[in-house]
């Protein structure tokens, strides 16, 4: 069953089109990854689905409605929560802080709470009273995850969650997915760095110059076909 | 045993301007609006309490309870219908829109209440006084600084224990990332300005109780408060008290060497303060 989908989907980066005519669907419980080079349009994808980036035409559905129209509150509080890239955390809120503001939208009783939370990432538990800008970039990049999964959204947005970070907490960060898979929620994950994501997604879309060129399961993707729709056709 | 006297009358004048100076501090906290029309809305409701006092013929402290909900509906819609507009990355359009705000409620309040001087009456109170030790003390300015402690003290819980203060401090750190957590900044920013007018209903209960007011003495109020702001650290709120205190004790102390020299001591301490911690008192840590 298809959960959220886009529609010819087009969007602009200030004056910059971004996105030309994206078709895009997520069916529910699925992960999905997005890769492709800088500039490719994987982050305007998101940040139009999530709506901070108005859509310059076509749709965005989510669960039958058509919620292209909506503002970014309107649409987390229906259920899709964003882990924005480079983390944005809130440096006058403690770790503990930040993640309960994750909740100031959309109040609800699930799988994700300050406990659970805690569960998954544990050194954030130890850490819950610092700023949330004194912790290393990838307890923070844990700070900024446990901070969406707090609505216990349906769709989750992972905007280049590796990005920035050594490869052995990248590992770390991945490893927190299948459990919050589990817990129900579909995953966009969004990189440039294929590794992580080929291994954790359900399905694999390649997009380059704001269009998707490639789309399948990891399984039957071949490096050199994902080479080719990542940076064009090779010379 | 008469340097003792001023310093208490001083730290209790302190009082006041922290009041006049805690929603000041709030909004510029929050959304980083320096209001040039506060002093004039603290004129504002201190005129608006005194009309229910004398419509309604109540006493102060209920006309305030009546007052502030009201002001706070005024601080919600001007947020909402004129600030919300001039907030951004030039910080030029707020100073010139609260400027002419100002001149605004200057002259509606000439027009609808005179020019005339006007106090609000809380009969026997007034003059009453309590002795503190050595000193003896008067019972509306000890009130006045007590409401000051409480106003201060309220606010600060408000902003760092509960769910709308944190929505204040991570709409003030990045209002884009705020949207994602489902907040809607000009929705927090109304609030906030609504709230920061209760509080100056409450700073206008005492500027009308303690002196005689009319339309035209808002600024000079802007200048004590800010002075409070800005020596306190900008968005501390017990700076503000602080900062408060520093002038009120430095105009009293001014004044019993000279009465002529009562406000300009209060202006050369705030000077000689910002030449020693330039970012104030309390300074965030980040800015």
């Amino acid at each position: 069953m298809t959960l959220l989908s886009t529609h010819g989907l087009t969007a602009f980066y200030g004056d910059f089109q971004a996105l030309f005519g994206v078709d895009l669907t997520l069916g529910a419980g699925e992960t999905l990854a997005i890769i492709g080079a800088n500039g490719a349009g994987k982050s305007t994808l998101l940040r139009s689905v999530c709506g901070l980036i108005p859509a310059a035409s076509g749709m965005i559905r989510f669960d039958g409605a058509d919620v292209g129209a909506l503002s970014a509150p309107e649409i987390m509080a229906l259920g899709i929560a964003m882990v924005p890239e480079g983390r944005r955390l809130f440096p006058s809120l403690s770790v503990e802080e930040n993640l309960l503001i994750g909740t100031y939208g959309r109040k609800t009783q699930g799988t994700w709470s300050l406990s659970t939370v805690y569960d998954l990432f544990p050194v954030l538990r130890e850490r819950r009273h610092n700023p949330g800008t004194a912790l290393s970039g990838g307890q923070q990049q844990m700070v900024a995850i446990g901070r969406a999964l707090m609505s216990n959204p349906r769709v989750l947005l992972c905007d280049e969650i590796s990005l920035g970070l050594a490869p052995v907490v990248i590992k770390d960060i991945y490893a927190a997915l299948p459990r919050i898979k589990e817990g129900g929620t579909s995953v966009i994950v969004v990189e440039q760095d294929i590794g992580q994501a080929l291994r954790v997604a359900d399905r694999v879309v390649c997009m380059m110059e704001g269009r998707i060129t490639l789309e399948g399961t990891p399984a039957r993707l071949t490096r050199a076909v994902i080479h080719d729709a990542y940076f064009g056709a090779r010379v | 045993m008469i340097w003792v006297d001023t310093i208490v009358q001083g730290v209790l004048l302190g009082g006041l301007y922290a009041l006049f100076a805690a929603g000041l501090s709030l909004v510029f906290g929050i959304m980083r609006l320096v209001n040039l029309a506060h002093g004039d809305l603290i004129v504002l409701a201190a005129y608006l309490i005194l009309f229910v006092v004398t419509v309604l013929g109540v006493h102060p402290l209920v006309a305030v309870l009546l007052a502030a909900p009201m002001m706070f509906a005024i601080g919600w819609g001007l947020q909402r219908l004129i600030l919300t507009r001039t907030l951004g990355d030039d910080i030029l359009p707020p100073l010139l829109v609260t400027f002419g705000l100002s001149i605004v409620i200057q002259n509606a309040l000439l027009e609808g209440f005179t020019a005339d001087s006007q106090r609000i009456p809380m009969g026997a109170i007034e003059t009453a006084s309590v002795a503190l030790g050595p000193v003896s003390v008067g019972l509306i300015p000890l009130l006045t600084f007590a409401s000051a402690v409480l106003v201060i003290f309220a606010l600060n819980q408000l902003f760092y224990r509960t769910s709308l203060g944190r929505a204040f401090r991570a709409v003030s750190d990045d209002p884009t990332t705020a949207q994602l957590m489902g907040i809607r900044p000009a929705s927090v920013f109304a609030t906030a300005t609504g709230i920061a007018m209760v509080v100056v209903t409450i700073a206008a209960l005492y500027l009308g109780v303690r002196s005689n007011f009319d339309p035209t003495i808002g600024p000079a109020r802007l200048i004590y408060a800010f002075e409070a702001v800005i020596i306190g650290g900008l968005g501390s709120l017990w700076g503000t008290l602080a900062g408060g205190i520093i002038i009120g004790v430095a105009q009293t102390l001014g004044g019993s060497i000279n009465p002529e020299w009562q406000i300009l001591s209060g202006h050369i301490a705030f000077l000689v303060v910002l030449l020693i911690w330039p970012r104030g008192l309390f300074p965030r840590a980040f800015d």
